[in-house]
């Protein structure tokens, strides 16, 4: 289980969001441009800081401002995947996928094997030497999701994990993506704009507006709760 | 190729805004065209005639005289050594000034800019008010024994002076480009900022890095004013080819020219490389 509880002073409001999300569970973050969605997934994954609050994962504390805690990202074993999908472009797509594994100092077969499942389960086996900077956006997606699962971490962070694709390829790839995130079972956040995602894929929304949370529910729910389905359409 | 670029992007502006006449517009042609022409004469005639005067007098022999093969051969040595030495104590602050912000950046920034504008007799002088005998920090050396001014070392420092400027820009620019989220990734996947510059950082940023160093070393090898205020002009031991240069206009011309003729050579390749670089570079983003 995730649980959040952070406040941070940002240059046009304050961010102020309590969350849980329980394991195995998918939570769709929603809301404007700018309302505090990435800085609250940057906060989780150690890469910004907050003013004050905790973040814990499974009960251990990741941040603490109390007990004066604050895990660096890299001894945070979470598996995120940027809207850009930051991929490493001098890397070929095998090198991407074990990055986060030689990181770890694994045995270089251990590294091979890991990669290698990880590759066949995405379908990126054809095109595994192949320069990250080279292949298609849906290929990009693929990796960047395997690369983040390879480390097995305890919790996946997604930021707009469809964006980058053209309309047809996203919805290839939401129930593909959707299926592959339940069947890893770690508690998961994805951020989106779109609430076809929201409902395929995910199992709760929070929608932020300003740095906060105004609503929180299921996500079957997300056609009926106005606020919502106001706020995702406009 | 530059000039018909040149005259299509010029050209198209002018004929759909219909300001000016077919006349007016050959005649812009036309004189845009001759001072492209007389731009590239310009640069092209001397260098050309080097070419044409050594002719006759530069031979094989004349690479062979002890002038010229003393003052390649050091030239080479510390310029390469300048370069090594800009290189390692460079990339880690353009590293620091490209990602973190501190206290007195602009001063700093400021300071490594200065060898740039300042004329390097300038610097010359200044090095040896601060490493001469009698200089600032330079007679506390002497006391321990230790004298710089007027040795290779000294070289090497003036080379140090003037070039690293054009490292440290170069190689700052290169690390901006390097996006911060490939890092934060890297990060996330549990690579610590010293595995994260060498694996991620460091390799993206490379070929701009390397055009750096070449501008650099570029630098380094034609230093003159610097060097014989710091160092002095001794054959073999502080003459460096701009030096033996200037030192053999006095009596063998052809000594001169040889040298010349091998700092065009090395130019040439150098402008090769770069652009050979930055076209790569250019051709990565683009993927991107």
């Amino acid at each position: 289980m995730l649980e959040i509880n952070v406040q941070k002073r940002l240059r046009d409001f304050d961010l102020e969001v309590s969350l849980c999300v329980p394991e195995g569970e998918i939570l769709m973050l929603v809301g404007e441009n700018g309302c505090g969605k990435s800085t609250l997934l940057n906060m989780v994954a150690g890469l910004i800081n907050p003013d004050a609050g905790e973040i814990t994962l499974s009960g251990e504390p990741l941040f603490d401002s109390g007990l004066r805690i604050n895990l660096s990202p890299e001894k945070r074993n979470i598996g995120y995947v940027f809207q850009s999908y930051a991929l490493f472009p001098h890397l070929t797509v095998r090198e991407n996928v074990a990055f986060g594994l030689k990181a770890r100092r694994l045995s270089r077969q251990k590294i091979e094997e890991r990669v290698n499942e990880q590759l066949k389960a995405a379908g990126l086996w054809g095109m595994r030497d192949a320069r990250a900077a080279r292949i298609s956006g849906g290929q990009k997606q693929r990796t960047a999701l395997a690369r983040a699962l390879a480390i097995e971490p305890r919790l996946l962070l997604l930021d707009e994990p469809l964006a980058a694709l053209d309309i047809r390829r996203q919805a290839e790839m939401r129930t593909e993506l959707g299926n592959l995130i339940r069947d890893f079972g770690v508690p998961s956040i994805v951020v989106t704009h779109d609430l076809r995602d929201v409902v395929s894929i995910g199992d709760m929304v929070s929608l932020m507006e300003e740095g906060r949370v105004i609503h929180s529910g299921p996500a079957e729910e997300v056609f009926n709760a106005e606020p919502l389905a106001g706020a995702v359409m406009r | 190729m530059v000039s018909s670029q040149f005259e299509r992007g010029f050209g198209w502006g002018l004929i759909k805004e219909g300001r000016i006449s077919g006349f007016r517009r050959r005649a812009l042609k036309v004189g845009l065209a001759l001072l492209l022409v007389f731009a590239a004469a310009f640069i092209a005639l001397p260098v050309a005639s080097l070419f044409i005067k050594s002719a006759s007098g530069v031979t094989l022999e004349t690479l062979w005289n002890p002038v010229v093969i003393d003052a390649l051969t050091l030239s080479l040595f510390t310029a390469t050594t300048s370069v090594v030495i800009v290189i390692i104590l460079g990339t880690p602050l353009s590293y620091l000034n490209a990602r973190f912000d501190y206290p007195g950046k602009e001063i700093a920034d400021s300071l490594i800019e200065l060898p740039v504008v300042m004329p390097p007799m300038v610097g010359g002088i200044a090095l040896l008010m601060a490493f001469g005998r009698m200089g600032v920090l330079g007679q506390h050396l002497h006391a321990c024994g230790v004298n710089i001014a007027f040795t290779t070392v000294a070289v090497v420092v003036a080379q140090i002076f003037v070039s690293m400027p054009f490292y440290l820009r170069q190689a700052r620019i290169s690390f901006e480009d390097v996006d911060l989220v490939l890092e934060n990734a890297a990060r996330t996947l549990g690579a610590s900022r010293t595995r994260v510059f060498f694996s991620v950082t460091l390799p993206i940023a490379t070929n701009g890095l390397i055009s750096g160093a070449i501008m650099a070393f570029a630098r380094a090898l034609g230093e003159f004013g610097a060097t014989i205020m710091f160092a002095g002009n001794f054959q073999g031991k502080t003459q460096t080819m701009p030096l033996a240069i200037y030192t053999a206009m006095q009596g063998d011309l052809d000594v001169s020219l040889c040298l010349a003729l091998i700092l065009v050579a090395i130019s040439f390749a150098i402008i090769a490389a770069v652009k050979m670089l930055t076209r790569r570079m250019y051709k990565s983003d683009v993927r991107d």
